[in-house]
């Protein structure tokens, strides 16, 4: 068994409490301490990923382990999906925090802020790791309640309206995920997901598994802000303070919406068509509409929230599409095209997505705005916010060189392979409409002539807003190399190994 | 937030030392019978809500009770992530693992670690429930000055 | 069957008041309603009929016991409602010492 494991979730814990109690009497003790707990999170985590090696450890807490291949304890999983997760969630969280030594510094009530952090991490660690669906839930919970208290952190008026919306459809999306927890409790009689997989693959009835997917895919759906459930994420990305920004829009919808559905649906349910096709066309909706929707956005972060929206449609129509031509089971090299790129797409979005953040967080630094009518030309006065967020906007739009570009068009090829024409047209057109509004970010924000006379005061913002910026901007360009086939068989692979051979989820976790 | 009558008074505090103890019964008998540390907790932190209600907040300082009460939230939390820790470091290495002796089932010093989680896991609800009514008694005497 | 539809009815409740009530504390109490239709539904599930609470005596001898898992899951997500509903209740008072009222209809600076 690997001693590592629970650490994940342990380490940030700890210290989440420490800094509560130890914030007050020592000056300073949170942000020394927040940034060295992401920094050893991050260093646990590369360590995995180099050790792990295709393989997949599970860690049985308390020792509980069951016999007869029965599992009784809860139980921890580390496979080569999960531990990509755990690098990306703890380094666009060690970024961000670094990037919030300065950014809250404005704030009263930093020592909560870092706090908070650490909860937030400790939660999506423990959704990635867990190997059961009630602790799944309760880590879910940790992790979406920390980030209700972040998102209204700044309790302005907006803000605390966007937490209380938030609220209430995080709430209800909450309470779907227990009834269908509940709902296959009563089935199955377990909660582990490969237990419940050994009893679906005895027989299961069709009809009720349905319902249940159905609202798996709602609650999830709702974390996750896939379109027809998106309604709370403009308000409460755009009011969060923007290093939170990062985090959620980079790393939380991700953890706890797509990377569940996903888990979930390779290795839980056995597959079927109408599923596969609601999650197909649910992408595809999120994907179009969210497009067009930031295209009229004023406001840079909820112009960058409505993105979000757009770019985890590539990722679920990828994911999508892999379910179905798996269920069709003539062309498995395109299966295995569309769920790698439906992963690349996700990590390079954790990246581009929170240098975009980060970037309009340090237009608010300085401007106090986030109306892009009142910015212009900036490019000579914040260089580097400038010309990350250049690299950054070229990304998410796909243009060569950057990462953006190799994900999408490894999506789109499969998309061919796979002969959905229309799902590939679809995605080319929203590409360029991502572009159009990029374009506009650039040209009203740093281009444009300037719109208010204070724009010569305004300077750079400082070092460690800007080293984060600049780190993540390189990762833009270094993330390009997993397209390179050699680099991704080491990096991808294992990932979807894991999902595309689904029974080998169950059988391992059972075996040991 | 003014207390109420002398009856109230009265009655709360002969009443609050039994709920009190029937909380501690409650968490210390966590292993044996229904309840454990968060119901135990949950009581403790009534016996406390229904003195400041009969007496009023303006009889406290209400800044120093809730960062007291939430200090003594993440101490309690604090040690059972460090029990959990130490039966990592101690026995056969595995986190939440008991390392403590069983003793006979069915008497009060049984089950080996789990008391120890009751305990510290009841000051910690008890703890974060008092805090919590603390935050809220506070927004409201800000909101209606 | 008709425990679990009066359940049923009580989570439609809890819906109808979330859609319906303009009041943020009314919101907040409707969706502790769902909440805890169900939480009964998932403690219903794990009853077996004529089953003991599951305390295993050393002294008796081997009866019928209703499920324990249910029940601890229950108590867990009670604890996670409990937080939830304190964050809400904060939430909803910051937001009155801003708008000086609990109507939702007043408080609505996010469109789009």
């Amino acid at each position: 068994m690997d001693a590592l494991i629970p650490l994940f979730v342990a380490i940030p814990l700890i210290s989440a409490f420490l800094i509560i109690i130890l914030g007050k009497l020592v000056k300073g003790f949170h942000r020394f301490l927040a940034p060295l707990t992401l920094l050893v999170l991050l260093i646990m985590a590369l360590y995995e990923f180099t050790s792990l090696g295709g393989t997949s450890h599970t860690y049985a807490m308390g020792g509980w382990i069951g016999d007869g291949g029965f599992p009784v304890g809860i139980f921890l999983v580390l496979d080569g999906f999960s531990v990509l997760m755990l690098c990306i969630i703890n380094l666009i969280g060690l970024v961000a925090l670094f990037y919030s030594l300065s950014y809250i510094a404005k704030y009263t009530a930093e020592a909560n802020y870092y706090a908070l952090f650490c909860l937030i991490v400790a939660g999506m660690n423990g959704v990635v790791l867990s190997g059961d669906l009630f602790n799944l839930f309760v880590f879910l919970e940790v992790s979406v309640i920390s980030s209700y208290a972040l998102v209204a952190f700044g309790v302005g008026k907006t803000e605390l309206e966007a937490s209380f919306k938030y609220q209430v459809l995080g709430g209800l999306a909450s309470m779907l995920i227990l009834l269908a927890i509940s709902l296959i409790y009563w089935k199955t009689k377990t909660v582990n997901i490969a237990d419940i997989r050994n009893v679906l693959d005895a027989g299961y009835s069709k009809s009720f598994y349905v319902f249940v997917q159905v609202l798996l895919i709602s609650g999830f759906g709702l974390k996750a802000a896939i379109i027809p459930f998106h309604a709370w994420l403009p308000d409460a990305h755009s009011s969060a303070p923007s290093p939170i920004s990062a985090m959620l829009s980079g790393v939380l919808i991700k953890a706890v919406g797509i990377y569940v559905l996903i888990r979930l649906f390779f290795n839980m349910f056995v597959f079927s068509h109408e599923i596969a096709m609601v999650i197909t066309s649910l992408g595809v909706i999120s994907m179009v509409v969210g497009s067009l929707l930031a295209l009229i956005q004023w406001d840079v972060k909820r112009l960058l929230a409505y993105s979000s929206i757009s770019q985890m449609g590539y990722v679920v129509m990828a994911f999508g599409m892999g379910i179905l031509l798996l269920l069709k089971g003539d062309n498995e090299p395109a299966a295995i095209l569309a769920i790698g790129g439906g992963i690349y797409h996700m990590i390079n979005h954790a990246v581009f997505k929170g240098l975009l953040f980060l970037n309009a967080g340090s237009l608010e630094y300085r401007l106090d705005t986030r109306n892009l009518k009142e910015m212009g030309g900036l490019s000579k006065a914040m260089p580097v916010t400038s010309t990350t967020s250049f690299m950054a906007s070229m990304s998410i739009s796909g243009i060569p060189p950057f990462n953006g570009f190799f994900s999408k068009l490894i999506i789109i090829v499969a998309a061919i392979n796979g002969r959905f024409y229309l799902l590939a047209t679809l995605a080319v057109i929203v590409s360029i409409i991502t572009l159009a509004y990029f374009l506009k970010f650039q040209r009203f924000a740093f281009f444009n002539k300037a719109a208010g006379k204070a724009v010569q005061k305004i300077k750079e913002v400082p070092f460690p807003m800007s080293f984060s910026m600049i780190f993540l901007a390189v990762l833009c360009l270094a993330l390009s190399l997993l397209a390179i086939p050699s680099v991704s068989e080491t990096v991808l692979r294992p990932a979807i190994d894991v999902l595309i051979q689904f029974e080998l989820y169950s059988t391992t976790l059972i075996g040991i | 937030m003014e207390g109420m009558s002398t009856i109230v008074k009265k009655v709360s505090q002969l009443v609050a030392g039994i709920i009190f103890m029937y909380g501690i019964y409650i968490i210390l008998h966590g292993h044996l019978t229904p309840g454990g540390g968060f119901a135990g907790g949950a009581i403790i932190a009534g016996a406390f809500i229904l003195l400041i209600l009969a007496f009023g907040s303006s009889a406290l300082n209400l800044k120093k009770e809730v960062a007291g009460s939430s200090n003594t939230e993440s101490v309690a939390i604090l040690m059972v992530v460090i029990l959990a820790i130490m039966s990592l470091l101690m026995g056969i290495k595995v986190f939440f693992t008991n390392f403590l002796p069983k003793g006979e089932p069915g008497t009060l010093l049984s089950a080996g670690v789990i008391p120890l989680y009751n305990i510290f896991i009841g000051i910690e609800v008890a703890g974060a429930i008092l805090t919590i009514f603390l935050a809220l008694v506070i927004f409201k005497e800000e909101s209606s000055k | 069957m008709t425990v679990y539809l009066l359940c049923f009815v009580l989570f439609l409740v809890g819906l109808y008041g979330v859609i319906t009530r303009r009041n943020l504390i009314k919101i907040a109490i409707s969706l502790s309603i769902m909440e805890f239709s169900i939480f009964l539904i998932l403690v219903l599930i794990g009853y077996i009929d004529n089953g003991l609470a599951p305390i295993v005596d050393p002294g008796s001898n081997a009866q019928v016991y209703v499920d324990p898992l249910p029940q601890a899951m229950v108590l867990t997500a009670i604890v996670i409602g409990l937080a939830t509903t304190a964050m809400l209740m904060a939430i909803a008072i910051r937001l009155y010492r801003k708008y000086k009222t609990f109507d939702i209809r007043e408080i609505k600076n996010l469109r789009g």
